[in-house]
């Protein structure tokens, strides 16, 4: 491709990625509009609440038993060389709260929960059920997008939470059961260096500013989905995606504004 | 529907101009029709030619790149606002071609759900509206089964019920005949007949089916090449070339025995 080409195609990318950025803007006010003002749909909130934040906790739970041993085990091989194994308890839980438990757990509910919404909701772009909901002068972002939204605000600190429980025990269970480390230090430490203002505080804000950009990003997907089966599947591919780079994006910005 | 439930307002539709091109490809070019007050008008043409998107346009879900859609002579349905929109499709009823009904809700609550939003009727109320509505297209016993667990032509008469509960004055039916055996056919066909003769709503129904066409038209819209010929059903078969050759294509041994 000639110089001028690409520098073209690399304008008209960029203008489109700012007009595409301009109408997620857009549609996220809408949908905030939408969710904020009665009715309030409390059934159809408590259904999604199920479907993102119930049915995730298998997953949720196993993968932070799991990081929580890894952890418990390269914590306890890399402090033994330093004589400091008793602060096992300390490294897992401020690694588990501060970073991973919430971003650990958006990246894994943003690929079964924000996926899954995505695509409903482009399925019923597909099958007209939005345009039916329309016909009937009932707005789809209000009816649809705002409790599916909402649900996943609600669902994600909550599991963030239930992940880093789960990893510390899992910790434990590696660091004190399997290889023989004292369990009041394990719980003593952890205890000791956790602060509920700086530590718990920062990792249940994360969980709530990744539970805001997965929720809107799935559902900006699904709204704007090609009516059609690849339109779908590229809704639900596209939100994994985007959710997972703007988490881990995010990431740093919140933790470097919070001040660790 | 009994007498008692005959509330209708019908509306008359006058489209003028309409232009409307989608990528490269030009589907109205400068289409002009009208949809009497009150009665059964038919559109009809081959694939492509633009019945969907009309049918679209007057339902405000498109807008015509240029043209104008009057309402009883007033009212521009192609430049109103939100709130005249979301007005004017409390008047309407609209069946799709798929049915439309949301996936995720019961037969029953998908056709309370407009009087639940636009209503104050209390849910036994509702619950006996509904239950009239589904005696008048011929359903029973479908209350709690999901749209998926439903025949096609259950479906469409479940979207049909919907499109009636709130007793629109004018009903929009998108391929009602389609995919559907022909005793479902000659059902569906009654029901849209007895529904225009009791409620006396205008109705407007794209179809292919060139025998429910004669049988149930009292006018007749056919798009050819971006344009509309329009009129009495019977004079058209009759007298003008084009629409007799249209459905001598359509190879209906119906049309052929009333041509000749």
């Amino acid at each position: 491709m000639r110089p001028a080409a690409a520098l073209r195609a690399l304008g008209a990318r960029s203008i489109e990625l700012l007009r595409d950025l301009g109408r997620f803007a857009l549609f996220s006010l809408r949908l905030a509009g939408a969710g904020a003002q009665p009715p309030w749909r409390g059934r159809r909130l408590i259904r999604e609440i199920y479907d993102s934040g119930v049915l995730s906790l298998v997953i949720v739970c196993i993968s932070g038993i799991a990081v929580g041993a890894v952890l418990g085990l390269q914590g306890h091989n890399t402090l033994v060389r330093f004589g400091a194994e008793e602060n096992l308890g300390s490294v897992v839980g401020l690694a588990l709260i501060r970073e991973l438990g919430p971003v650990l757990t958006s990246l894994l509910v943003a690929g079964r929960a924000g996926s899954a919404m995505a695509a409903e909701i482009a399925s019923m772009v597909v099958t007209e059920q939005l345009d039916g909901l329309r016909m009937m002068s009932v707005d789809p972002l209000d009816f649809v997008g705002a409790p599916k939204a909402l649900a996943m605000v609600i669902s994600m600190p909550l599991l963030a939470t239930l992940f880093t429980l789960f990893g510390i025990f899992g910790g434990y269970l590696v660091g004190v059961v399997v290889l023989g480390g004292d369990g009041g230090s394990y719980l003593s430490t952890l205890q000791d260096s956790v602060l509920f203002s700086e530590d718990v505080a920062g990792g249940l804000l994360k969980g709530g500013v990744f539970g805001v950009l997965v929720a809107l990003i799935a559902t900006y997907r699904g709204f704007t989905a090609q009516p059609s089966s690849a339109g779908v599947s590229a809704a639900a591919t596209s939100t994994v995606v985007i959710a997972s780079v703007a988490t881990l994006v995010s990431d740093y910005f919140i933790t470097a504004l919070w001040g660790y | 529907m009994d007498a008692a439930h005959v509330v209708a307002k019908p509306i008359e539709i006058e489209a003028q101009g309409l232009c409307y091109t989608r990528g490269t490809r030009v589907i109205m070019d400068g289409l002009s029709c009208v949809f009497p007050r009150g009665r059964i008008s038919v559109l009809a043409g081959p694939s492509g030619s633009g019945k969907t998107t009309l049918l679209r346009m007057i339902a405000c879900l498109i807008r015509p790149d240029r043209g104008v859609l009057r309402i009883d002579g007033e009212a521009d349905l192609a430049r109103l606002g939100s709130g005249a929109v979301r007005a004017f499709r409390r008047r309407v009823g609209m069946l799709f071609q798929g049915g439309a009904l949301l996936d995720s809700m019961s037969v029953f609550d998908n056709v309370a759900l407009p009087l639940r939003e636009h209503s104050e009727l209390g849910e036994a109320q509702i619950r006996d509206e509904v239950h009239h509505v589904f005696e008048a297209v011929g359903l029973e016993a479908v209350d709690d089964l999901l749209p998926g667990q439903l025949s096609g032509g259950m479906v469409k008469r479940a979207g049909l019920a919907r499109a009636l509960i709130e007793k629109p004055d004018l009903l929009l039916c998108d391929e009602p005949f389609s995919g559907l055996d022909p005793p479902t056919v000659r059902r569906i066909e009654e029901l849209l007949q007895q529904v225009n003769q009791s409620v006396g709503a205008t109705m407007l129904i794209t179809s292919h089916h060139a025998e429910s066409t004669r049988r149930i038209a009292d006018h007749l819209v056919l798009l050819l090449d971006g344009a509309a010929v329009s009129g009495k059903t019977e004079a058209l078969l009759q007298g003008d070339p084009r629409v007799a050759e249209f459905f001598a294509d359509s190879a209906s041994p119906l049309i052929e025995k009333g041509a000749s």
